[in-house]
């Protein structure tokens, strides 16, 4: 009892000193959040729009009846999932270089799922009544419902992305030995999870025969795939702004052995797609529409060629990148590689694997979606909603990690007062 | 036991929608007075008999006021020993869509931007029925029927294993005993998973708040069939529940000139639905899904 209150303590003071730490910046640092903060605006005051018409106020219908927001909440969760590419290398086989910066992953991690579960309420007609979905509180259709399903795993997997970064966190502040049997098991937990969360939202899509575009269960592996390739693409180019801009030390090596990984998985969802490909193409059956939508164009509608296209020559000249070593070990290509990543992946397992599901419709209806402009505008909001979190949280990890802000720092500083205040008054 | 149960679950929810609605104060001022009143309803099966009275009166207070009509509505159960089906005959149907328009003005859709309609006529080629890639939903010939084409009138096909009860996260949607597939509208969050499920395309959105001039209301309403909806809720066809209940046909049934459409009761062997079934070519739209639709489409003969 009398540790629990030691520990709440230590918390509430960490957490005080914490928000001094995150109100204080440079003058870029102002800039940058300010930047972002004016972004959130205009993405909520677009959104307080939609909600008053309706969601009208957005190019979706009864054909096309998810669009942008779904695409970037898929998106997202593997980005999210993409944190446990750090964690097995680091806790498990003890690899220094990613040792030293998995907490920073961790956080990207939480701060992908916030955004991720913004975009799923985003979506949601009835915001007001998201309650009903609660468990115990609402209705929940556990666990027939795979949507039932998806809020209880990123729920779960933003707890443990934010209890086990902040534990450390507050332990290395105080310069105290983590106590490993309490933190491990929950690690060792965001491993499984991290496969679970993206599993989840592909059997989300999977398990509906309405939809033959998405009823391949090669769906999956196909995310799991991809995902290992965006999430830590965008890791990568994070922690090289991240050394840039602070005085962290990020070693080349740990960003290398990310890109490493990158090469495989990048093997394996072209594969997994190809597998796709071929099956659809020699088939030649009715359920061949949507990907000749995507593909080619059905009956002049064409209008997600020129993007998939764009994608897949992106996705693979990425993949020839990370696959020599001298590309691959040279920043400037390795960063190159990774926004073609970045961005392919984003039109590929974003608009690209969520409008074809709709298109044709069940009825064989073509409708070409575009999101509006409106739509554009939330997703931008939430976008900047997670960067701001990401920023803030950095604010505070990093001083953490290279020692300038402890718990000896604050104690120093108080009794360094403390003598000149004696000084003064003496 | 049960009774403490009930009211520490009670407890709990009330709390924690008090805790959500204060952190929401920004959204909160944009509802409307309606959407403030219904917040802490409660899903309509787990209603007592007395929520029940509550809520009907609310609503036509509500109704009272908006369309300047009294409403009758419903909340009557499943008659027992019914389990209903649907018969069509495709060599009849001549596509003049008057079952469509008789389903808007029975269950009070919205008129217009959008005007929802639960039923869709396809026209197809001549030698199409199961891809419908190539059919047109838009047809608008100054005639029907037109030569070379055939019609197939789609709804909700009330499936004995349906996909879009089985995604609701939220229990918004549920087969009843009489068969009938219901939305609780004011239980659905919107979420439109139910729409991806549906092969069919029986579901339909709201996407704005729904529009029915005063004149063409009908007053005569079903609390999970026909009463008036709100936006960004999910709706579908319920066989006409309102009616159903009462033994009567559904709208479409009546409206259709040429005698293309059949209604009955599944469980009752003399019924003209089991005659169907029993003595025509039946076939179920999209059956290798499994989904075990009520709604029997036939050829003469």
């Amino acid at each position: 009892m009398e540790k629990l209150r030691e520990t709440l303590n230590e918390t509430w003071h960490f957490y005080k000193k914490t928000l001094i730490l995150v109100a204080q910046g440079s003058k870029a640092y102002y800039g940058w959040c300010f930047l972002l903060l004016a972004i959130i605006i205009v993405g909520f005051l677009s959104y307080l729009k939609q909600h008053e018409v309706g969601l009208i106020a957005t190019n979706m219908n009864d054909q096309v009846s998810w669009g942008l927001y779904i695409a970037n909440f898929t998106y997202l969760v593997g980005a999210a999932a993409a944190a446990v590419l750090l964690v097995i290398p680091s806790y498990v086989y003890h690899f220094k270089p990613i040792k030293e910066i998995v907490i920073l992953g961790e956080l990207f991690a939480a701060s992908s799922i916030i955004m991720a579960i913004l975009f799923v309420m985003v979506d949601l007609g009835r915001i007001d009544r998201f309650w009903h979905m609660i468990p115990f509180v609402g209705s929940m259709n556990f666990p027939q419902s795979l949507l039932a399903w998806d809020v209880l795993a990123l729920n779960g997997y933003l707890f443990l992305n934010l209890l086990i970064p902040i534990y450390l966190l507050v332990k290395f502040y105080y310069h105290k030995e983590p106590n490993w049997k309490f933190i491990l098991p929950f690690i060792l937990l965001s491993i499984p999870m991290a496969v679970a969360i993206h599993t989840v939202t592909a059997f989300l899509y999977n398990g509906l025969p309405a939809r033959p575009f998405w009823n391949a269960s090669i769906l999956a592996p196909r995310f799991l795939a991809s995902a290992f390739c965006s999430g830590p693409a965008i890791i990568i180019i994070i922690f090289q702004i991240i050394r840039k801009i602070s005085s962290i030390k990020i070693e080349d090596g740990a960003l290398f052995k990310i890109s490493e990984l990158i090469a495989y998985a990048m093997f394996l969802n072209l594969f997994l797609l190809s597998a796709e490909l071929y099956k659809e193409y020699y088939s030649q059956t009715v359920h061949i529409a949507a990907f000749r939508y995507l593909f080619e164009g059905l009956h002049g509608h064409n209008q997600l060629v020129p993007w998939i296209w764009a994608a897949m020559t992106m996705n693979v000249i990425a993949f020839i990148i990370f696959l020599i070593p001298q590309t691959r070990k040279r920043l400037a290509t390795l960063n190159l590689g990774c926004l073609l990543i970045i961005i392919g992946v984003w039109i590929e397992k974003g608009p690209g694997f969520v409008i074809p599901g709709f298109v044709p419709d069940p009825l064989g209806e073509i409708f070409e979606y575009i999101p509006n402009s409106l739509e554009l505008m939330v997703s931008f909001g939430i976008w900047a909603t997670g960067l701001l979190i990401f920023t803030l949280l950095m604010k505070v990890a990093i001083p953490i990690e290279t020692g300038k802000f402890t718990h000896t720092e604050y104690e120093e500083k108080i009794s360094a007062f403390k003598t000149l205040l004696k000084k003064s008054i003496g | 036991m049960q009774n403490k149960k009930y009211t520490r679950r009670e407890f709990i929810r009330n709390l924690s929608v008090t805790a959500l609605g204060g952190m929401a104060i920004p959204l909160l001022s944009s509802c409307t007075k309606e959407e403030a009143e219904d917040f802490l309803q409660k899903h309509f099966r787990e209603m007592t008999e007395e929520d029940k009275k509550r809520v009907i009166s609310k609503l036509e207070q509500r109704y009272l006021q908006k369309y300047g009509r009294k409403f009758q509505i419903s909340t009557k159960e499943a008659v027992p020993e019914t389990f209903w089906g649907y018969g069509l005959e495709l060599s009849r149907c001549i596509g003049c869509r008057r079952c469509v328009y008789a389903c808007v003005k029975e269950n009070n859709h919205s008129r217009h931007d959008p005007q929802l309609q639960w039923i869709r006529v396809l026209r197809l080629k001549r030698g199409n029925l199961i891809n419908l890639e190539n059919s047109e939903h838009y047809y608008a010939p100054d005639l029907v029927p037109e030569k070379g084409f055939i019609y197939l009138p789609v709804q909700c096909q009330q499936c004995q294993n349906p996909p879009c009860v089985k995604v609701c996260p939220v229990h918004a949607t549920w087969q009843e005993p009489d068969g009938i597939v219901v939305v609780d509208y004011n239980w659905c969050i919107g979420c439109r998973y139910c729409i991806a499920a549906c092969p069919y395309k029986g579901r339909v959105f709201n996407w704005a708040e729904p529009n029915i001039p005063k004149e063409e209301i009908n007053p005569s309403v079903h609390y999970l069939g026909n009463r008036p909806r709100m936006k960004c809720a999910v709706e579908k066809c319920t066989f006409c529940i309102q009616r159903v209940r009462s033994g009567r046909y559904p709208a479409c049934v009546e409206a259709c000139p040429t005698g293309t459409r059949k209604f009955g009761n599944l469980l009752d062997p003399d019924s003209e639905i089991r005659y169907i079934i029993d003595r025509k070519r039946v076939f179920r739209l999209k059956e290798d899904l499994g989904t075990e639709p009520k709604f029997y489409y036939f050829f003469e003969a």
